[in-house]
């Protein structure tokens, strides 16, 4: 079995984030990192983040740094990942593309413990920059640049110190002496060899200033102090003649200003007043915003609360270090301050934000300082604050985001043509259910009913110059009606359109007529309201009509072709007739060159089922120049121009192209290159777009020309960054459509569909899925689908948080304490008042502010019957007494006295370390009532240890509960248990069924194949895997083979060989005999590992499934980092031949842009097998021209048959 | 097998040993292999972000505090060190 893997959506998270000017230029964009894809983001001039590039790296990247040389007006992006390599990039602005500078290698691959990569630090100045390991290695790269301007990079000076742990690195900022970098650091040698364990009481982490004397070009320690033990992140302080210069120590409930030759200044970090005692406030992420008389540093902790740090400093003397709470957003992995006045905040873990400063926290607030710094017995005296509404701060975008995705199912609940994807999402108060559906997301401005069924609608305008159209005409079976755009839409009658018949076309005609033809003519409207009408010969009707700004063909029934075009008064002449040989189908102009008189190309569908394009140049006009047959009787033909781009952020260079698009009756859209001058046809593709044939309009998509076809769904084709794509829209059926331009609306559609008009808009392009959100209360951790009634049940459980009823307890007593000014603080009156209107209008809403944390054993969980049709929660059980849910299954036992029950694992105070060996687990057997919307418990089991994963297999429940596997029947007061396995290695996480055949999931040591034989009532193992596998998901893929993926980002399959398989099955006892012969306590037979893919993220959910209607199945997986990917197997030997040699020479001509190679990437843990890299492959179109001939050379093809099997393999799986 | 060559094979584990941390020898303990071993496991799990963020949402924690406490993890990773028996 070969498998081509493709991500559908990429990762979503963010792993960090750097913001500076890499276009060159006034404008800031932000750098991002999601694991393996570098972003380069932008805020538009409406305050919404635009992605400007995107580029997947195979590999992963852990930090990210931007320096800018002296004087230059551009930054470079420096990027630590686990390629043994430096790598320093530069955007392209012409190209689009990130162009590597330099890449320098100097270690081993891999995130490993001494090799660098984790940490980037820069000189302020641009001259230098050190890249650290976790432990030991510290290398620093001299920057500098040559005769011709550019950058240069030195080889490495080694800064390294053995037994040495480094929390944090950073440039210190010295202005243009030597370049300085410090570094927290903690000796671990002396602690290794003590048994008494008084040197590890003693170790102390130190604050290390290493000096890079460019001079000597060497590297030395200059400078190391003691530093308080719990510091963790180092800011840079700007120095020279922006400030005092040192750095700020962020330690656990400390911020300390350090500076070789300077006495500590150090203020504690305010607590939240509902902090339990035990937890320390630790700072996540930092920013620091400089401006020309002032700069201050905004501070994240880990609850989510932003503070804004200011130096009170004279020269070089620092007198006062001051806190002051800011604002609270969520909690961030990077926070960027841009110059325009915006703070992104990269989430850990949900949708990251877009904020707009309103104020600089310059009016009082909770403050702690230096100066007011109280040391008692206990340690410094805390201060205390309560998190209050945003005040300094205003969000204006959010970018969304599935991180984590917790569990997906892929399911069709809502009857569309394509399934929709439903995923667990976030954590804690930022859960969510999100439904996905493949297609861009539309908003819709306007439906409006009709008198009666239209069936077209057109929109105009008055003149050719007019940025809004004038009129929006509909045509009805035997009217025609006229409604004009201002301010409202209403219909007029004296725009001078016949409204008693039917139209086939409406539109501007010349500089400044309108035209209508309906079936018996022609209606030429001149702008001065005279009106010119052309009438059929004889009893002929116009069937079909092609037009475009100067050019009008008609299709009269009998297959007569009438050609006109508008001379230069703008009068419509007759220009030429064809007799073709029977009724035609559909007719399309291309649509007028800039420039041109004419446009050469008539397209002629008939109904042999062949196309046919003629020219309409005078010299042979109406003669055929080439002929194409379809598969179907074309329904409709559109031209679309692809205007030629020079690269910039229209991605790579292409010249202009024109396609021909033809709907076919059997909902194929066939799509063909037309040679711009000699009008043949070639380079064909067809894709199958629904079930009704589509009809195809123009319309315009960001200024460029689009293709809107209507079929059952509706579908947009446009270019995005330099790629065609063909993608549906979330949207009802339309009949009919027409762009729509309005002040309101400067690029909506108009549509009709059923009796009602539609005006809606195309938000985001480029997006494979749009979402639906429904909230959640705790981490959702996995669901059911209650088959019948199609209701969700979803598990959600959180640990170290208060239930629902004491947080309510809380908020109220901290509203009443806000009320007598408790806070701990001189600034009570201030927050007495902000406390007050908050208690009227908004309650803090948990989803900003995160819940209170409570102490570590405490758990909350819920139980949550969701109807998603409706999005409603119909039933939500809170479980009592610190029990939380892990498991949940839906099961039919045999006696089918209740019908479908609901089982549901939990445990009771949940420990994961140190291990309790007796956790009292609970299994709850729930019955569902009022037509499945509502649980009723019918009993609850207790068991002893946690039920990690319950299945129904042959109407009884089995559980696996810690290393048991146990077979549980229904009884009247609890479950009973029937059958037992103990000999699982550690803890059972997944349980399925087929047949007689058990496949359960180890959490350490993947998959064992069981076997229940009824008549001994014995379950044992028959099979298992020979490799240790952290399993985080599973999925049965058929009788001998079960997919599964483990914590390091490894998707595999394993199979039981054919032959043992039948023998085992053939076995009268089922290969008992042989279990216990069974070897080294391992099964007595194993399964082979068929297929092997790094993905390079946590999976954590896989499923089989088919995203296309009546298309073949998928192995579906979501990650950690929020992406979603699908592995789809080939069925033809050629294919694989073909991809593989494609990714082989991908792999040669391109190597990934970080550094990493992309085979030892696949095969980080173990070698690659039978999967090819779509990923890399769909790479081959942003190549350049010359390499994509060179490769298709190579592969004895052209690049465009290239780039349509890529297509075509995308399509197979979405 | 000439002494000179021993002797080159054993400088050239010194060798390995000064440059990469965690080389064994052959008088390796227990507790030093293990110390070894979890302490490359704790900086694996703080290079590979959507492992940390996998342990975070286990333990309901922030990312960056679930780095901080696998970093001081490092320093004791297997408690304190046996008493040494030659002494």
């Amino acid at each position: 079995m070969y498998l081509y893997s493709l991500t559908l959506q990429q990762a979503t998270g963010i792993i960090c984030a750097i913001n500076g000017n890499f276009s060159g230029g006034k404008t800031q964009e932000i750098a991002v990192a999601r694991g393996k894809i570098l972003d380069l983001l932008r805020p538009d001039e409406n305050g919404k983040i635009q992605t400007i590039h995107s580029v997947e790296v195979f590999g992963a990247i852990r930090s990210l740094a931007q320096f800018r040389l002296t004087g230059a007006q551009k930054d470079y992006i420096v990027v630590g990942s686990d390629s043994g390599r430096i790598v320093i990039l530069e955007y392209n602005k012409e190209k689009n593309v990130f162009d590597k500078v330099h890449q320098e290698t100097f270690g081993k691959s891999g995130c490993r413990r001494i090799v660098p990569g984790q940490y980037l630090a820069v000189d302020p100045k641009g001259r230098a920059v050190m890249i650290g390991a976790c432990e030991k290695q510290k290398l620093v790269y001299v920057l500098n640049r040559d005769t011709t301007a550019r950058l240069t990079i030195s080889s490495p000076l080694e800064a390294h110190k053995s037994h040495t742990i480094c929390y944090s690195l950073c440039g210190v900022d010295c202005g243009f002496d030597n370049p300085i970098f410090a570094a927290i650091e903690l000796d671990y040698s002396e602690a290794d060899q003590d048994p008494t364990g008084q040197a590890a009481s003693e170790a102390q982490k130190h604050l290390t200033f290493y000096e890079l004397d460019l001079g000597l070009n060497h590297v030395s320690r200059k400078w190391s102090e003691p530093v308080d033990n719990g510091a963790n992140m180092l800011v840079t302080v700007p120095g020279g003649a922006d400030g005092p210069s040192g750095v700020l120590v962020c330690a656990e409930n400390f911020v300390i200003y350090k500076n070789q030759g300077h006495p500590d200044v150090r203020a504690v970090i305010p607590r939240r007043t509902d902090l339990p005692a035990e937890r320390g406030v630790l700072v996540v992420s930092a920013a620091v915003h400089k401006q020309k008389a002032m700069f201050f540093f905004l501070i994240q902790t880990e609850y989510g609360d932003v503070f804004k740090v200011t130096l009170d400093h004279d020269g070089d003397h620092v007198s006062e270090l001051k806190i002051k709470y800011f604002d609270t957003i969520p909690v961030a992995s990077s926070i960027c301050v841009l110059k325009l006045g915006f703070l992104f905040s990269a989430s850990e873990f949900g949708n990251h934000g877009l904020y707009q400063f309103q104020a600089i926290g310059e009016e009082p607030d909770v403050e702690s300082s230096s100066s007011n710094l109280m040391e008692t017995e206990e340690g410094f005296q805390p201060v205390f604050f309560q998190p209050r509404r945003l005040k300094n701060l205003v969000r204006i975008d959010q970018v969304e985001s599935l991180m984590p995705l917790m569990d997906m199912k892929v399911l069709n609940l809502f009857e569309e043509e394509t399934p929709q994807i439903f995923s667990l999402c976030g954590r804690g108060p930022r859960s969510s259910l999100r439904i996905l559906r493949p297609g861009l997301a539309i908003t819709e401005m306007a439906v409006s009913q009709l008198p009666g069924q239209p069936s077209a609608v057109w929109t105009v305008k008055k003149n050719v110059s007019d940025e809004f159209d004038a009129y929006i005409v509909v045509s009805f079976t035997n009217a025609t009606l006229v409604l004009s755009i201002g301010e409202t839409v209403e219909e007029v009658n004296d725009s001078g359109f016949l409204d008693t018949t039917p139209s086939l076309a409406v539109s501007l005609i010349g500089d400044d007529s309108l035209m209508q033809v309906h079936p018996n003519g022609i209606r030429h409207i001149r702008e001065d309201g005279r009106i010119n009408e052309w009438r059929t010969p004889g009893k002929r009707s116009i069937v079909k009509v092609g037009y475009n700004r100067l050019q009008v063909v008609i299709a009269l029934s009998g297959g007569e072709l009438i050609y006109f075009e508008a001379d230069m008064t703008g009068q419509l002449m007759e220009v030429e007739k064809h007799e073709m040989s029977g009724d035609l189908a559909c007719l399309d102009i291309a649509p007028v060159p800039e420039g041109r008189q004419r446009s050469r190309f008539l397209a002629v569908g008939s109904y042999d089922n062949t196309v046919r394009i003629l020219s309409l140049d005078p010299d042979d006009c109406l003669q055929i120049l080439s002929v194409q047959s379809v598969s179907s009787a074309p329904e409709s033909l559109l031209f679309l121009e692809v205007q030629a781009s020079i690269g910039g952020e229209d991605g790579a260079d292409h010249p202009a192209n024109l396609f021909l698009n033809s709907g076919l009756q059997n909902g194929v859209l066939f799509r063909t290159v037309v040679d711009m001058v000699t009008g043949q046809l070639s380079d064909s593709r067809s894709r199958f777009l629904g079930l009704k044939p589509p009809k195809l309009f123009s319309i315009s998509v960001r200024g460029r020309s689009a293709m809107l076809c209507l079929s059952s769904r509706p579908w947009l084709g446009y270019i995005h960054r330099g790629h065609f794509h063909l993608t549906p829209l979330s949207y009802e059926t339309l009949e009919f459509a027409a762009p729509f331009s309005s002040d309101q609306c400067a690029e909506g559609v108009v549509s009709v569909a059923g009796d009602a008009l539609r005006i809606f808009m195309i938000d985001r392009l480029g997006e494979t899925f749009n979402e639906t959100v429904v909230p959640l209360r705790y981490t959702p951790r996995k669901f059911v689908l209650q088959p019948k009634r199609k209701l969700l049940v979803i598990i959600e459980s959180d640990q170290g948080a208060f239930t629902a009823e004491e947080r309510e307890a809380a908020r109220k007593e901290c509203f009443e304490a806000g009320g007598v000014g408790e806070n701990g603080n001189g600034n009570a009156d201030q927050m007495e008042n902000g406390a007050d209107d908050e208690d009227k209008e908004d309650p803090l809403s948990d989803e900003q502010y995160g819940y209170p944390k409570a102490e570590s054993e405490k758990w909350v969980s819920c139980i949550r019957v969701l109807d998603p049709k409706t999005a409603t929660t119909t039933c939500l059980l809170e479980l009592q007494d610190n029990e939380a849910a892990y498991s949940v299954c839906t099961v039919n036992f045999h006696d089918k006295e209740y019908g479908t029950l609901l089982a549901v694992g939990t445990v009771k105070g949940m420990q994961f370390w140190p291990k309790k060996n007796l956790v009292t687990g609970f299994i709850h057997i729930y019955r569902f009532v009022e037509e499945g919307k509502s649980l009723e418990l019918l009993h609850k089991t207790q068991v002893e240890g946690v039920p990690l994963a319950l299945c129904q297999f042959q109407g009884r429940l089995l559980a696996g509960i810690g290393p048991v596997l146990r077979l549980y029947d229904l009884g009247k007061k609890r479950l009973l248990r029937k059958c037992e396995n103990k000999l699982f290695p550690n803890t059972i996480i997944s349980i399925q069924t087929y047949r007689d055949r058990i496949y359960v999931g180890d959490i350490q040591e993947s998959f064992h194949y069981c076997k229940y034989r009824r008549d001994e009532n014995q379950l044992y193992i028959f099979a298992d895997d020979c490799v240790p596998r952290w399993l985080t998901a599973s999925h049965h893929v058929d009788f001998d083979t079960m997919a599964g993926a483990d914590k390091f980002g490894n998707v595999y399959f394993v199979r039981l060989p054919q032959d043992l398989s039948e023998e085992i099955e053939e076995d009268p006892t089922g290969g008992k005999i042989k279990w216990e012969q069974g070897k080294l306590n391992g099964a007595p037979n194993k399964v082979d590992e068929i297929v092997q893919f790094h993905v390079g993220d946590v999976v954590t959910c896989l499923q089989k499934a088919s995203m296309i209607p009546g298309g073949s199945e998928s192995i579906m997986y979501g990650t950690v980092m929020g992406s979603i990917g699908a592995l789809h197997a080939f069925t033809s030997r050629d294919d694989v031949d073909f991809f593989s040699h494609l990714e082989m020479h991908m792999r040669q001509e391109y190597p990934p842009l970080c550094g990493r190679d992309h085979m030892a990437y696949r095969s980080a843990y173990f070698p690659v097998k039978d999967v090819i890299d779509g990923d890399l492959c769909e790479q081959f179109p942003t190549l350049p021209m010359d390499l994509q001939r060179k490769i298709a050379d190579e592969l004895d093809r052209t690049p465009a048959e290239i780039l349509k099997k890529l297509e075509d393999a995308r399509n197979k799986i979405i | 097998v000439q002494a000179s060559d021993r002797f080159n094979i054993n400088s050239q584990l010194e060798h390995l040993q000064a440059k990469y941390v965690g080389t064994g020898h052959a008088d390796l303990s227990r507790f030093e292999w293990t110390v070894n071993i979890q302490r490359d496991s704790y900086a694996s799990y703080i290079g590979h972000y959507p492992m940390l963020s996998y342990f975070a949402i286990a333990e309901n924690e922030s990312i960056g505090r679930e780095r901080y406490n696998f970093m001081q993890k490092m320093l004791l990773p297997c408690g304190l060190p046996p008493e040494r028996e030659d002494e």
